[in-house]
């Protein structure tokens, strides 16, 4: 996969995929500026959820151990996953335990970010997309592009095709007369997937909020495939990042308010699940499963967690309102990052999870304008460019990281050694006067001759869409000291 | 070292004050602000209603008014008119409520394979209580109560009836529902049918659950909670 710079230069000059992105970050962010304008106390409400985050992540082993105990108590069994691998190796393992070989599932990013449909797949087991959204993705062979709305890069047109080739070798082909209104395309995405929800036995979700006090699982979604998953199969396995946990029943009262406002700018998404174990029945009475797991996900938080300034990413609950206003997002679209999290929480959290070593993660720091809109509209207040700029300093200058929780050096990244000179070069100059002041008045002189273009192949690639700032006849210290040198 | 001692411990290096319980020190729980509205505007009992109904109505659930005496003939209207020959009916729904309708009641029953799932979507309809409702939101909350029943019964037919006693039922706002609900309980909350915005964002109702929600405000005059 190649690198943001690369693969965002591609995606800006595909036509669709600009009008399809254009159009839908533009319809979502002034329905959600409406939303939001509802509520008087929103700015208290950001701070209230903000802090509650932040209290959570510096307790964090403190409400990770009562999350677990308060589960188990409900007859849930907790599992802890230190990376991917291993949480693929428990979830396989357990539906492999029930002896099926399919399983439904609730739209999930942390799912995607281990890539377990992957594992699954090698280990025999048929995993099915039950999001609308995500089976389209599915359908497609394709990746999702958005946090919320996984096939946001893809307009009813393809997706009416994406049904008609593709739904018959996954199950209950479309209907032969379909046409491409939303209503007939959901008609058929019903038709299809009923017949796994009604056959399932096992599903997998993630979930959106953690209750420590009660172990509580919260699942907020709009189209019902989730209660599906949550109540119909006899196991449910859910794979959670540690960092979704909250510390009591009531602060859902702040998440519940600016959660559905900053994701789908409604009031309330259509369904919320709320399961505690298998409740007080134990699942004896049928309604929900009759085993629960949950599996506990670090694979890179802890190590984010670490990083004074970058561990506020850790407090993100996955509204994807930064993705719809940023303008970066709206012209490159979600698979030029790289990245399962697209997007300005992506190029902050991605980096962070995965490190900066490879290109694609060195890179996404910079894919950002820094122009501080994903930060006006972030719910839980992350400081994304503050992030960004952070997470540049370490590309470009390397230093201590915590990777696996081991603390070391990483060196700069390639590619930055003509910035890192420069930056050397304006360090020395700035700390002697004398020498910048020579310089100064050499650049001065010689402004006659000065380049338009800047040489070597970075240089080039800068002035090709810049100009250089013109340089002054004199200095502003020599201007100042022929000026007012002499009264003073 | 086991995965969860392992993660425990990162933890602890990475946040050293993470040693400290969270209810000492600078960053206490109970120093959360906590300054945002516990409800948003003032409204009698009468407005808290109407703008109940007015939120459910904007989110394409459609909504009825009836007392006591008109119940039964308004559910077996709405049955009737839905071309509904079977109702699945919750455990302990007030036997008058379906009085007036011919549908034919499928009762829920864990055990039964009557209650399959498969079964259950061969019925037609289903009419159920809620344990609230949020006005500000257009919000019902069903908390599997003997006027509710299981969870599948309120998801796999694609019709619901969900009646609500008003003003009894209605709370103005999230932070008033959350103290009066058991969280140990199955917590299933519902603004307007099920509902998609997957493609180009344009919003398409039904997709998995019930494609129709109808909502009966049953003024009882109780008051409120």
């Amino acid at each position: 996969m190649p690198a943001f710079p690369a693969a965002a230069r591609e995606a800006v000059h595909d036509d669709t995929l600009r009008a399809n992105l254009r159009h839908a970050t533009h319809t979502i962010r002034d329905k959600r500026a409406r939303a939001v304008t509802e509520l008087a106390d929103w700015d208290r409400l950001r701070e209230a959820g903000r802090a509650v985050k932040d209290h959570t992540i510096r307790h964090l082993d403190h409400y990770l151990l009562r999350l677990e105990e308060a589960v188990t108590a409900a007859g849930g069994t907790v599992h802890w996953a230190a990376d991917a691998a291993e949480a693929n190796r428990i979830v396989t393992g357990l539906v492999l335990a029930t002896g099926e070989r399919e399983v439904v599932k609730v739209k999930s990013m942390a799912t995607q970010e281990i890539g377990l449909n992957e594992a699954l797949e090698a280990a025999g087991i048929a995993a099915y997309e039950t999001d609308l959204a995500e089976l389209i993705v599915q359908l497609g062979d394709d990746r999702p592009s958005h946090i919320l709305v996984p096939a946001i890069h893809r307009n009813r047109g393809e997706i009416r095709d994406i049904f008609r080739t593709r739904m018959g070798d996954w199950g209950r082909p479309a209907p032969e007369d379909l046409d491409d209104t939303p209503a007939a395309l959901a008609e058929a995405a019903r038709l299809h997937l009923r017949e796994k929800f009604l056959r399932a036995k096992v599903a997998v979700s993630g979930a959106n909020f953690m209750v420590a006090e009660t172990g509580t699982m919260v699942v907020l979604e709009s189209e019902g495939n989730g209660r599906m998953c949550l109540t119909l199969p006899e196991t449910l396995i859910s794979v959670v990042g540690i960092e979704k946990v909250i510390p009591t029943f009531r602060d859902l009262e702040i998440f519940l308010q600016t959660l559905p406002r900053s994701s789908t700018a409604e009031r309330m998404n259509p369904y919320t699940t709320m399961w505690t174990g298998l409740g007080p029945s134990k699942g004896a009475d049928g309604d929900g499963p009759s085993a629960f797991h949950l599996v506990l996900l670090d694979n890179g938080r802890t190590d984010t967690l670490a990083d004074e300034v970058g561990r506020q990413a850790l407090r993100c609950i996955r509204c994807s309102a930064c993705l719809n206003v940023c303008p970066v997002y709206e012209r490159a679209g979600g698979h030029a990052y790289g990245s399962v999290y697209p997007g300005p929480i992506g190029a902050i959290l991605s980096p962070q999870l995965r490190g900066t070593a490879s290109e694609i993660d060195a890179t996404l720091p910079y894919a950002s304008t820094l122009c501080g809109a994903c930060y006006e509209v972030c719910p839980v207040a992350i400081d994304i460019p503050e992030v960004l700029v952070h997470l540049r300093e370490r590309v470009v200058q390397g230093g201590p990281v915590t990777r696996e929780g081991l603390r070391v050096r990483i060196r700069p990244a390639a590619g930055h050694t003509a910035e890192r000179a420069a930056m050397r070069a304006a360090r020395l100059l700035l700390d002697h006067p004398g020498a910048l002041r020579r310089a100064e008045r050499v650049l001065a002189r010689t402004r006659r001759f000065r380049p338009h273009r800047l040489p070597g192949a970075a240089g080039r690639a800068w002035t090709e869409t810049r100009d250089l700032p013109p340089v002054p006849a004199e200095s502003f210290r020599d201007w100042w000291t022929r000026e007012r040198g002499g009264t003073r | 070292m086991s995965s969860k001692d392992r993660i425990l411990a990162r933890i602890r290096r990475a946040v050293p004050a993470g040693a400290v319980p969270p209810g000492a020190g600078p960053d206490a729980y109970a120093d959360i602000p906590r300054d945002y509205l516990t409800v948003h505007g003032t409204r009698t009992a009468e407005e808290r209603v109407d703008l109940l109904a007015a939120n459910l109505a904007e989110y394409r659930a459609i909504v009825h008014r009836t007392d006591a005496e008109g119940l039964p003939q308004l559910l077996a209207h709405l049955l009737a008119r839905r071309g509904a020959a079977s109702v699945l009916v919750p455990p302990a729904l007030p036997g008058a409520w379906l009085a007036a309708t011919e549908a034919t009641r499928v009762h829920d029953r864990a055990d039964a394979t009557a209650a399959t799932p498969a079964a259950l979507d061969r019925v037609d309809s289903v009419v159920t209580g809620c344990a609230l409702a949020i006005a500000e939101t257009g919000t019902i909350v069903l908390d599997g109560g003997p006027d509710q029943g299981r969870r599948r019964i309120t998801l796999i037919p694609d019709h619901h009836i969900c009646v609500i006693h008003v003003p009894g039922q209605v709370v103005d706002s999230i932070p008033q529902a959350l103290p009066l609900l058991d969280p140990a309980r199955p917590l299933t909350w519902i603004s307007g049918p099920s509902a998609t915005s997957d493609i180009e964002l344009d919003r398409v109702e039904g997709v998995h659950g019930p494609r129709t929600l109808e909502v009966v405000l049953l003024t009882t005059g109780d008051a409120a909670q």
